[in-house]
């Protein structure tokens, strides 16, 4: 990774949702849940990172934090130099317009009552944008997600178009403001197969072209590594790697993304069926074990992992946060594959 | 050896408005004992609706529009609802899509399991608490947890419930609607093999609907790819992955993202499957597809039988070798728009 100039920073956030009620309190359970439980990282200009994770590691809360969708129960988040936590008026009326959403459903993602025009002079319209100015905004933008005749779909309303059209309108209506900034949550998850790779190359095209800086978020470690150069893995409301995409695919360290790679199929007949190297059961986010929250499906766990949450440790380009690999720098022994 | 289910030529119809609508049209193929076959295809491709008419548990406005389905030895589209109803469940049994969520959540699953298993059954109820502790440990759950409700268990657990109450009455044929679509990878491979491990060992038969090749691929014995009602191919999955006789298919393999490779451009089949209200009067893929001639718009291709029980759909099969190299070169789906 080339040191480049940091737009998104996250330290130390945390989210969390409270639960249950007086009664579940005497019980001596827990009273909320860690969605996303001391998180951080730099998000660099014109980078391209996937979220990755199974349903109920954060991933999602970990978007809407970064739009300023929910504010941190802890933490900091600074967007180009300005704590987004702490931001009101003027300054985070320009923070809506610089930092965009790409939502998931293109079928409910657009209001069924307005034309395709209407839906993205909408934008416009709270952007304070000159009418003048509004139509060849609008051309452009349709331009670049690859619906050149606008003509032909601006006057249509939403049930009119194909899903692959309906997700490049809902990315032209993210993009419509021209952001520096865009989180997509799972926004091929509804398409079909054979629409899905028209979408995804539409967004890779636009960021490149744009220079926008993007997080995608997802559980599809395929999907992330076709538009990501860099990954993010989360478990339970924690990071346990990051590092470049390729060589998180290629030789994952963390023993919940070697489970998390190994267990992605392939579309070939000749593929692995060993058991994955990760103990049944499924990770409950109310109540995580102490120490590494992954310890309980670990193979590789050991009595440290019980009692001390593990940090940060730099393997290459990697940040691998797990007991395996603590001062991997000084003591490269501690990289290899475990048996 | 005589396949368990063998479809012929099967049509069905939904009313709309005033007009029918064939959403599966002359579909035909067979499922081997002791073998699991993918049915796939992209949404509104007639596959899910296709296997509920095994069970014919079609909608209101469905009707069979012609064709057979011969499950061990009888028609089950010809059978009276008395005798379907007894073959149901005990002979073939139905997963339908989401069934994690299809559990009734004021009742125990233990209470559930003992409900098909001493009503459909005819299990005393102490039998059937033994089958029930069985059926759960075929599927990979502690037997304790017979008393817990479904809102207690994960997705993959109720996943493994809904399992173990199709496989409750020793059925022939499970059919399985996307049984693994909304879990996570790690989830689904754990069910996938469970799902393989009880196929082998009680020697059944499964038809697993998906729309995901990668599933197929993992665990399939057979494929059978439709398209826009009507079954483009089917054969081995291993010779129909590597080898694909269809342009579809040949499309879907360049549409996938695939981990194992080096990672090169996704190519997408540009536009949409046809309105079947209006079906084209030819090949229904002709529209999308690249190597479309007159012939593929004017007639129906009939389906031919390659080596190896490989059948395809297509005018210009005797090409298929040709048409795969081109249709690698991702230039090949761009020409069109």
């Amino acid at each position: 990774m080339t040191e480049t100039e940091a737009l998104v920073r996250v330290e130390g956030a945390r989210l969390h949702y409270p639960i249950g009620g007086i009664v579940s309190a005497m019980r001596g359970l827990p009273s909320a849940v860690k969605a996303v439980d001391g998180i951080s990282f730099t998000l660099h200009r014109g980078e391209s990172v996937g979220l990755l994770g199974e349903s109920g590691c954060g991933k999602t809360s970990t978007g809407r934090l970064l739009l300023k969708l929910d504010d941190p129960t802890d933490g900091h988040i600074t967007f180009d130099g300005e704590d987004i936590t702490t931001i009101r008026g003027e300054a985070l009326r320009r923070f809506r317009t610089r930092a965009q959403l790409i939502f998931q459903n293109p079928f409910e993602a657009l209001n069924p009552r307005f034309t395709i025009r209407a839906a993205l002079s909408e934008p416009l319209e709270n952007a304070r944008i000159p009418r003048a100015e509004r139509e060849a905004r609008i051309h452009r933008v349709m331009d670049l997600v690859r619906l050149p005749d606008a003509a032909q779909f601006l006057d249509r309303y939403p049930h009119q178009l194909s899903g692959g059209q309906l997700q490049r309108i809902v990315m032209a209506r993210a993009l419509i403001l021209e952001p520096d900034f865009v989180v997509a949550d799972e926004p091929v998850s509804m398409l079909d197969v054979s629409v899905r790779a028209g979408v995804l190359n539409v967004f890779r095209e636009v960021r490149a072209r744009m220079g926008l800086t993007a997080v995608y978020i997802s559980h599809d470690l395929a999907l992330v590594r076709y538009v990501c150069e860099r990954t993010i893995v989360m478990y339970l409301g924690r990071i346990v790697e990051d590092g470049p995409t390729e060589d998180l695919v290629r030789e994952p360290l963390h023993p919940y993304t070697k489970a998390l790679v190994a267990a992605v199929p392939v579309p070939h007949p000749d593929q692995s069926h060993d058991p994955l190297p990760i103990g049944r059961g499924a990770p409950d986010p109310r109540n995580p074990p102490s120490g590494c929250s992954f310890r309980d499906r670990c193979p590789m766990a050991h009595a440290r992992c019980a009692v001390e949450e593990p940090g940060p440790s730099r393997v290459g380009q990697r940040l691998v946060h797990c007991h395996l690999y603590d001062q991997a720098d000084t003591r490269p022994a501690a990289r290899g594959t475990p048996a | 050896m005589e396949p368990l289910l063998s479809i012929r030529d099967l049509s069905i119809a939904y009313r709309v408005g005033t007009s029918e609508m064939l959403a599966v049209e002359n579909a035909s193929f067979d499922v081997p004992r002791g073998a699991i076959v993918g049915l796939v295809g992209e949404s509104g491709c007639g596959k899910t609706t296709l296997a509920r008419s095994l069970t014919r548990i079609l909608a209101d406005n469905a009707r069979i529009a012609g064709g057979q389905a011969v499950f061990d030895g009888q028609d089950i589209m010809a059978l009276s609802e008395r005798r379907m109803n007894a073959l149901r469940w005990r002979e073939i049994a139905f997963i339908p899509q989401s069934a994690m969520n299809s559990l009734d959540p004021v009742y125990t699953v233990g209470s559930q399991l003992a409900e098909v298993l001493c009503r459909r059954g005819n299990l005393s109820r102490r039998a059937a608490r033994r089958r029930s502790e069985e059926l759960f440990e075929w599927v990979g759950i502690e037997a304790g947890r017979l008393g817990d409700y479904p809102h207690q268990f994960s997705g993959g657990m109720r996943q493994r419930v809904a399992i173990a109450l199709a496989l409750a009455l020793d059925p022939k044929l499970i059919i399985a609607d996307e049984p693994v679509t909304a879990l996570d990878v790690i989830v689904q491979r754990q069910i996938l093999d469970q799902l393989r491990e009880l196929q082998t060992r009680l020697g059944i038969s499964v038809i697993l609907v998906t729309h995901d090749i990668s599933v197929v691929a993992y665990v399939c014995d057979r494929v059978v790819v439709m398209y826009a009602g009507h079954v483009a191919e089917a054969g081995p999955m291993a010779a129909t992955l590597t080898r694909p006789a269809h342009p579809y298919t040949m499309g879907l393999r360049n549409a996938f993202p695939d981990l194992a490779s080096a990672g090169g451009q996704l190519t997408p089949i540009e536009g949409a499957p046809p309105n079947l209200l209006h079906p084209p009067p030819g090949c229904r893929f002709a529209a999308r597809c690249p190597f479309a001639q007159p012939a593929c718009t004017d007639t129906v291709p009939a389906p031919v039988t390659l080596d190896d029980d490989h059948v395809v759909a297509c005018h210009r099969w005797a090409e298929a070798d040709t048409l795969r190299t081109r249709a690698e070169r991702s230039e090949t789906w761009m020409a069109r728009t």
